[in-house]
């Protein structure tokens, strides 16, 4: 099967990129690595990528392959394959390249540094293991199959804009912690992990880190179940928890999202310095008449038709919600 | 130049040097990890099965002792395979306490599950995931204490003056340029070699870097010819299906559908130990009871639930490698080159022959598992003696009377053979690939599971013509960072030396013991062969074997069935 490749190649610290192109003869079931390394070993030894295990378990060689992070030795090539088209293969994005393929996976372990990665426990170390329930321990093994390859962190668009943001899969290894009933820490992790600037709050439920993930380790859901954890634990004096709850209770109230209210709400009343700060912004939304000012004036503020309704569903969500939790 | 300085130096950042790494830190020792690869990349992270400990109130210590040196058929040094087992289950309740998330029974301890042959059900697990998840765990504790790690440097050779090793050179990938990095005790900690066989159940990095660096600088290498054939291996790739896919209750079959392992062990049918279940396969396939040159591995009695539960990683392997869901229908395998039972003889406090050299986990051979190692006994070797390797390396170190530093000459050797290789890269040498490709198929079809003199002196004359072609091997990346190239020659050299240990160990064996099965001496000799092999490095680069005892402390050498 005759495979062609446009690979990215870029030289240390270098702005410049180019493609090469390379044709490589590989057996039908052969994958993205397998190819890559045909040309290595007797096209271009100078193209430069990391791999090792060849079984989608050491995390090494994820990158980009048709613009999508993906595993290269779990990605079959003839599945990339388009028609004419070669099969592009470039770095992972969010992230310095040091040579081709090759990336600076330093933005990760920093953030995986930053959230105290080990199980703290000052109480009395029991006699033999900790007895802990096997659902436990299998909920957390889950979120440890992480193989910390760096997909979710390339193509995280919130990374793309806040390098501060923790990223799907350094949260992933928080909840692992925040998880683990071993730790008793739980309270302070959460707190830190709802910091207003890159916390668990500022994730935007896009879906992607999901949709890359070449482990199924589901960030994102990771990220949702650390604020309900947050939340159930009282760590509720921040911005994400705010934003949420302003934006239930005009929902409430009103049967649609009160925008107006929404960010004071969220940043707190008398956040000055922060409210002046969005003012550029909100007088851009303005100019281009996407501010609904009409619902600051306080007559004209009314419910939708049939909010009743709307409230009733949103009473029985919440009480189906409390009874759950008992 | 850069020069780094430490009290230990623990080559290899995979379970045994990272566990190495904890124990110098912790004994005082200012410790620095240097890995070719980031820890979290090392190939302890592909175990899949299990570690073994005997934690339950019906199982002891000398029970799991006792089917380890059986496992061996008898070569495993006694002495070194009792602190194994007995350290065993402190050492699973430590990894445990920092965090291990060991999977559980009903009341809240550790779940065991039954190993090829063990007389009890002793292999602590994570789903099939207890590389990984072990090794996330130690890695946080290498964070915690806050230990140095020299992430992507690879390690090119010892320096050894006046006898005693006093640091390592290595190449960060990053910068090209050669470093000294200067200690008072090295471990090596540099994992297996299954690269020299193709295919193999071993990542790309399995080169056997640390046996061949260590052998190099005058360390004997010891039962070199011990080559594990793991029995579950996916067809081209070599990658494995873990032994706990048969501990949970897989079959093997024929092309008839036969559970052929009744033959060959009537008691223990698949759950005999690794030579004897891949013996049985290579069998049915050779006399025509094979499919595709395999044979089947069924666990579809198990159901979904538990295979997703508990082999969920093979299970998708098993789907993106071969298009076989497991859940479904059987799926095909065979024996593949797994492990290196031989590497660095060390003493049982993981200390080689040469004074501040150390080593631990795959590369080292203390002799826990003889001619055979039993599944699961692997990674607890890398805890257990990891361990103990940092703690002698840091007392070592404290004794160690300080010296001048190192001499700038120490990388002249390494630095003038990188010079060589750039300035004849243009040559008309052949590429490491082409010699790296015959090597490994010529070391799966005559050093396989069944040898002979013959095929083993046409082993013994390719080695020695692959190394002459070696000598003019091409470099094509002249550039500086991240010369994979560079280093993958580097390699290449240490396999040939490394196969030529094995090559030469096996010939000279007559006899058969454990993985090492002569068709033309199909029996053990105890009379004989009860000896290790010691592999010294002459000056050429040919291996002169020696012989050493086995250390015996209370079991007898038995006749070995399952
Ligand atoms: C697929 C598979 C599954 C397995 N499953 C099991 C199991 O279930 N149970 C069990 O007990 N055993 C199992 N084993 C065996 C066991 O996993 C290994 O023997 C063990 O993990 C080896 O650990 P290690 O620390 O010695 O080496 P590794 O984990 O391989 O680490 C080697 C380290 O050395 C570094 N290194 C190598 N060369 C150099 C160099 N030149 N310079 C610098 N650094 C270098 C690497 O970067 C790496 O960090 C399995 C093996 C395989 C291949
Ligand atoms: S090479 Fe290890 S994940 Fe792909």
């Amino acid at each position: 099967m005759e495979i062609r490749l446009k690979v990215r190649r870029q030289e240390a610290q270098s702005e410049y990129s180019s493609y090469s192109d390379y044709t490589v003869d590989m057996p039908e079931g052969a994958t993205m690595l397998d190819a890559l390394l045909q040309v290595r070993d007797y096209d271009d030894g100078s193209l430069a990528l990391r791999y090792s295990c060849r079984s989608s378990i050491c995390g090494s060689c994820a990158m980009r392959v048709n613009g999508r992070a993906r595993l290269a030795c779990k990605t079959k090539a003839v599945d990339m394959a388009n028609g004419d088209e070669p099969i592009v293969v470039e770095p992972l994005g969010n992230m310095p390249v040091v040579k081709d393929l090759v990336t600076d996976m330093d933005v990760h372990w920093d953030k995986v540094r930053q959230i105290t990665p080990w199980v703290e426990n000052s109480g009395p170390e029991p006699e033999r293991e900790h007895l802990v329930t096997h659902e436990v321990m299998l909920d957390v093994s889950n979120a440890l199959s992480c193989i910390q390859c760096g997909a979710c962190v390339s193509d995280c668009p919130v990374l793309e804009v806040d390098t501060s943001f923790i990223g799907p899969a350094a949260f992933a290894k928080a909840y692992r912690f925040v998880g683990d009933p071993r730790d008793d820490t739980t309270k302070e992790r959460l707190q830190g992990l709802s910091a207003t600037q890159g916390g668990i709050w500022d994730c935007t439920r896009c879906n992607m880190c999901v949709e890359v993930c070449p482990k199924d380790i589901r960030p994102m859901d990771r990220i949702m179940q650390l604020r309900e954890k947050a939340v159930a634990a009282g760590v509720k004096e921040n911005i994400g928890v705010r934003h949420g709850n302003s934006f239930a209770g005009s929902v409430r109230r009103l049967g649609r999202l009160d925008e107006i209210r929404l960010l004071p709400e969220s940043v707190g009343m008398f956040n000055v310095p922060r409210l002046l700060s969005e003012l550029p912004g909100a007088w851009r939304l303005f100019r281009a008449g996407k501010l609904p000012w009409q619902s600051a004036i306080p007559f004209m503020h009314k419910p939708i038709p049939g909010i009743k309704h709307v409230q009733r569903l949103y009473d029985q969500a919440r009480n189906q919600k409390k009874e759950q939790a008992k | 130049m850069a020069v780094y300085t430490h009290d230990v130096l623990v080559v290899g950042a995979g379970l045994a040097g990272m566990r190495a790494a904890i124990e110098a830190a912790r004994n005082g020792a200012d410790v620095a990890l240097v890995t070719k690869l980031h820890p979290m990349r090392s190939h302890s992270g592909a175990a899949q099965g299990g570690i073994n400990a005997a934690l339950g109130e019906e199982d002891s210590w000398e029970s799991h002792a006792f089917d380890t040196v059986k496992g061996s058929d008898y070569l495993a040094d006694q002495d070194a395979v009792e602190i194994l087992t007995r350290e065993a289950p402190a050492n699973i309740i430590e990894l445990e306490r920092m965090g291990t998330t060991f999977s559980r029974v009903e009341d809240g301890r550790i779940a065991q599950r039954p190993f090829g042959g063990a007389g009890f059900p002793r292999t602590c697990f994570i789903a099939d995931i207890t590389g990984q998840a072990i090794l996330h765990v130690v890695y946080e504790q290498v964070m915690k204490l806050g230990i140095t790690v020299y992430e992507e440097y690879f390690c090119t050779s010892l320096i050894v003056e006046d006898g005693e090793v006093r640091g390592v050179v290595a190449m960060p990938l990053i910068t090209g340029d050669l470093v000294i990095m200067q200690g008072k005790a090295v471990i090596m900690a540099t994992g297996g070699l299954g690269r020299v066989y193709a295919p193999t159940t071993n990542a790309i990095a399995c080169t056997g870097d640390g046996m061949a660096i260590a052998y190099m600088a005058g360390a004997p290498l010891q039962d070199m010819e011990f080559m594990q054939f793991h029995p579950t291996t996916l067809k081209d790739s070599g990658v494995l299906m873990t032994e706990g896919a048969r501990g949970e209750g897989g079959h093997l079959l024929n092309s008839l559908g036969e559970r052929f392992m009744e033959k060959y062990a009537p008691n223990k049918f698949e759950l005999a130990s690794r030579d004897v279940v891949s013996r049985g396969e290579q069998t049915e396939i050779e006399e025509g009871r094979g499919i595709d040159g395999c044979v089947l591995l069924d666990v579809r009695h198990l159901g979904e639930e538990k295979i997703n539960e508990r082999l969920w990683q093979i299970r998708e392997l098993a789907i993106d490698l071969t298009n076989t869901d497991m859940v479904h229908e059987p799926v095909k395998v065979r024996p593949g080159a797994h492990y290196a039972m031989g590497g660095i003889k060390t003493n049982i406090d993981c200390a080689s022959v040469m004074p501040g050299l150390f080593a631990a986990g795959e590369c080292a051979n203390v002799s826990v598992h003889g001619s055979n190692r039993l599944g699961g006994n692997s990674l607890l070797e890398t805890i257990v003696f990891g361990r103990r390797a940092g703690e002698s390396a840091a007392r070592y170190s404290k004794e160690a009377a300080s010296k001048a530093p190192v001499s700038e000459a120490s990388l002249a050797r390494d630095h003038t053979r990188i010079q060589q290789l750039v300035e004849g890269a243009g040559n008309s040498g052949e590429r490491p690939a082409v010699i790296r490709g015959e090597l490994g198929r010529m070391m799966r079809e005559d050093v396989g599971i069944f040898r002979t003199k013959e095929q083993l002196e046409s082993a013994l004359a390719k080695v020695v013509e692959l190394k002459e072609r070696y000598q003019t091997v091409r470099l094509e990346d002249t550039g500086k960072v991240f010369n994979l190239d560079l280093l993958s020659i580097f390699e290449l050299g240490g396999m040939l030396d490394i196969a030529h240990t094995m090559v030469a160990g096996a010939l000279a064996r007559e006899e058969s013991r454990g993985a090492h099965t002569r068709r033309d001496f199909p029996e053990r000799d105890d009379e004989k062969w009860m000896k290790h092999t010691i592999a010294h490095r002459e000056e050429d680069g040919s291996p002169r074997l020696e012989y050493g005892d086995v250390t015996m402390t209370r079991w007898e050498p038995e006749v070995r069935t399952y």
